[in-house]
């Protein structure tokens, strides 16, 4: 039985016998977008979880030639292994970098927008877990609105974090980018096409996918990958693309799931009274009223 | 193709390199002795469809003729593959330690 | 060829001369006349580099940290609050044994705000793991720049290097400067060859974690790569003077310390106004010397210690302060002393904080001063009761 999907990436593994927890959301992400970009990817990632998991001498687990960047100099060594290589005189590989939500719009924001405002040849892609995980679970940039973390502590004054996610594609794609993306790990197939489309493009490329954490959601290990559907289906995240200049959807959810379900399924929603999770069906609602009248529509799935 | 696995040892004054550069994909140490759950394929229900291998976060799924093959070093027990195995090919049983 | 030229100028020139393949740079006074200059060698085709226009100097080195781990020959410069924001990456281009070059203006911290020169910024960063260069007039500064890749990419070093110009004074200030050759230049350093890199046909795992058991190995190897230095140094600057004719001398550069009785320890700019108070003093009978520090990493313990071991007394002369304590090159001089032994009565003079005047009377005052037994640390100057006593 033939899946044209796995048929159109690399049978070898480039991200292996790393250390993040079992049913890492990031770890995947990383992993196949590996295989999309194989062995002539050069891999950068700040220090955060995927660094911390896979970089620990004489235990090396990216296969591929990776290096570890300073939390803030993602976008920027990767603009600098991509200037060097091709002075001197490399054509065919790949700098592509892999950073969390926290380095990516909150520490390395900077970084990464002089590099899109530079158009650096470079596809930059952020697993978006939702909070700094690698330290324990405290609050970023992108970690949504009512969550509990460790320094949005869920009490009786105040219910977890009390501000809305960054939207970092329509940030990255403010700089009229050549592409940006938005994607999901629960929806794995859609994530490689989506890099293997940034892959023939020239130009800086942003790619953002939601990478569940099992240890700072709350949730089992394995339900990682329909946590991260379930996102998508219930609205609170979307998968769109941003190319010359319009957004596109790429996938319309008939109905929205339950929107209560999800979060209650996870320890770090559990806490929202019917309150708070009014408000977060109202803002999906604004943000969707956004999308169908600016976004076209074409699906993907 | 992956990184397999290398003899442990100590790496002694000389042995540490002079920058921090080192060969890619050298691994010293499974993730095996993680898991309190396995994953065991019923290969007479297994289609090939290879879901499993693309959804891994470690990886450690491959296909050997047509069926699903789990690197057990490697493999941290998630389960993840178990619940996207359509064909119910995927159980998840006890580590017996 | 000669040509007028600023310090920043020729230190542009120098490094036109070492070819780097990546510029990466964030203006900042007075730093920015290096990298004007080498933009428009960029665009006239003198030079064949990557011009980065980076968004801050975190960046700066970031980029040009990637860049070397690429194999590529890189350089930066920063000045002051730059140098202090991209700090972090100091220490992982030392780190990581990436032998980057970076020219520092040398300029005031904030605050308050100031754009003059002194050398708090440069000091401070004495433990990042660089090698630091203080350079005294133009010409010194573009053959530095020239001789900075050959030392920092030496096998036995790999480390980045500092090259420090005072702000204004001598990145600003125009001096008759010979410019070598370019094929001379080819001949002095050659192209970067490294295995510290990315590699395609033997991938690489960089830039990694290493725990306490062999994290320790790693740091020891790291310092012994910028003692190191100490011999390439003196190696390169043989070489240097065979083919271009001007002779350095190491790690320090001593001026009349012979027979020296007192002795004024300093570095950068203010050197030449030392000399010629110390010639001054001379013609008066005073047994003046000046020993000018031109790396204060690796430091040049033995250097100083020999030539103050029969001195009668000696002042450092330096344009920074680490408060609480005394100035850093004065800590450094005496530790070098002390560990071999030699017990000569030793005071701080700090001055030039912020771009303040040092005149020849006030060097004049140091030397009466030591003559006269003065010990402690003293700010030139600072009116007040006590005179910073």
């Amino acid at each position: 039985m033939a899946n044209k999907v796995a048929d159109s990436i690399s049978r070898e593994e480039f991200f292996y016998g790393h250390k993040a927890c079992a049913g890492c959301g990031g770890s995947l992400a990383v992993r196949a977008a590996l295989k999309v970009l194989g062995q002539n990817a050069v891999s950068v990632l700040p220090a955060g979880c995927m660094s911390a998991v896979g970089f620990n001498f004489p235990q090396l687990c990216f296969s591929n030639n990776s290096i570890i960047s300073t939390f803030a100099g993602t976008a920027s060594m990767l603009t600098g292994v991509e200037a060097g290589l091709r002075a001197r005189g490399y054509k065919d590989f790949t700098a592509v970098g892999f950073a969390g939500d926290g380095g990516t719009a909150d520490i390395g924001i900077q970084a990464l927008s002089g590099a899109i405002d530079r158009n650096d040849n470079i596809i930059y892609i952020c697993y978006d877990n939702e909070a700094y995980m690698n330290t324990g679970i405290q609050k970023s940039g992108l970690t949504p609105f009512g969550a509990r973390t460790t320094t949005t502590p869920a009490g009786a004054n105040i219910h977890g974090n009390i501000r809305p996610k960054k939207n970092m594609f329509e940030i990255a794609a403010a700089h009229d980018i050549p592409y940006a993306a938005t994607a999901s790990v629960g929806y794995i197939a859609d994530f490689i096409a989506k890099v293997q489309k940034a892959a023939q493009i020239k130009g800086t490329k942003y790619i953002h996918v939601i990478a569940p954490c099992p240890t700072g959601w709350g949730v089992a290990p394995d339900e990682t990958v329909d946590i991260a559907r379930e996102v998508v289906d219930c609205g609170l995240w979307y998968l769109a693309e941003y190319e010359n200049g319009g957004f596109t959807l790429d996938h319309k959810p008939k109905e929205f799931t339950d929107v209560a379900a999800y979060l209650k399924k996870q320890g770090r929603f559990r806490h929202l009274s019917d309150e708070d999770i009014q408000v977060i069906i109202e803002s999906r609602d604004r943000k969707w009223e956004h999308i169908n009248k600016t976004f076209s529509y074409k699906n993907s799935l | 193709m992956r990184p397999y696995l290398r003899e442990k040892k100590d790496f002694s004054f000389a042995e540490v390199p002079e920058n921090t550069s080192f060969e890619a994909g050298y691994l010293v140490s499974a993730n095996s002795g993680w898991r309190s759950v396995r994953p065991v394929i019923d290969s007479g229900k297994c289609v090939g469809c290879e879901q499993c291998y693309l959804y891994c976060p470690d990886g450690v799924i491959s296909i050997k003729d047509g069926k699903a093959v789990i690197d057990y070093d490697f493999c941290k027990g998630c389960g993840i593959c178990a619940k996207i195995c359509k064909p119910g090919a995927i159980g998840m049983e006890a580590e017996r330690k | 060829m000669k040509k007028f030229l600023s310090g920043n100028e020729a230190f542009a020139e120098g490094i036109r001369l070492a070819r780097p393949q990546v510029i990466s740079a964030y203006p900042i006074t007075p730093q920015t006349i290096v990298v004007e200059r080498l933009s428009e060698m960029v665009e006239d085709g003198s030079l064949t580099a990557e011009y980065v226009h980076v968004e801050s100097e975190h960046s700066a080195l970031s980029c040009a940290i990637g860049a070397s781990a690429a194999g590529a020959r890189a350089f930066t410069a920063t000045s002051s609050q730059g140098l202090l924001y991209m700090a972090e990456c100091l220490y992982y281009a030392a780190g990581g044994r990436f032998p980057i070059v970076m020219m520092n203006a040398d300029r005031s911290t904030a605050l308050p705000w100031n754009i003059y020169g002194d050398q708090r910024d440069s000091l401070s960063q004495l433990d990042s793991g660089w090698i630091q260069a203080y350079a005294e007039n133009a010409q010194e500064a573009l053959d530095l720049a020239l001789m900075s890749y050959r030392i920092a990419e030496d096998k036995r070093v790999s480390t980045p290097y500092m090259a420090n110009l005072d702000g204004f004074v001598l990145t600003h200030t125009y001096e008759t400067v010979d410019i070598p050759d370019r094929s001379q230049a080819d001949s002095f350093l050659p192209p970067y060859e490294t295995d510290n890199r990315i590699d395609f046909d033997n991938p690489r795992n960089m830039a990694f974690s290493a725990g306490p058991d062999t994290n320790y190995i790693f740091k020891y190897k790291e310092h012994e790569g910028v003692l190191a230095a100490r011999e390439v140094i003196g190696e390169t600057e043989a070489a240097f003077a065979e083919i271009f004719g001007r002779r350095y001398t190491g790690l320090t550069e001593n001026y009349r310390t012979d027979d020296a009785e007192y002795v004024i320890v300093t570095l950068g700019s203010i050197a030449g106004l030392c000399r010629e108070t110390a010639d001054k003093l001379r013609e008066k009978g005073v047994r003046a010397g000046v020993v000018r520090i031109r790396y204060m990493r690796p430091f040049p313990n033995e250097e100083i210690a020999d030539v103050l071991r029969n001195a009668k007394a000696y002042a450092v002369l330096e344009k920074d302060i680490s408060f609480g304590n005394e100035g850093t090159v004065f800590t450094n001089v005496n530790s070098a002393l002390k560990k071999a032994g030699v017990d000569v009565k030793g005071s701080n003079y700090i001055g030039g904080l912020g771009g303040r005047n040092i005149s020849a009377a006030d060097i004049e005052k140091i030397y009466t001063d030591i003559a006269n037994g003065a010990d402690g640390v003293r700010f030139i100057g600072i009116g007040g009761e006590d005179n910073g006593k």
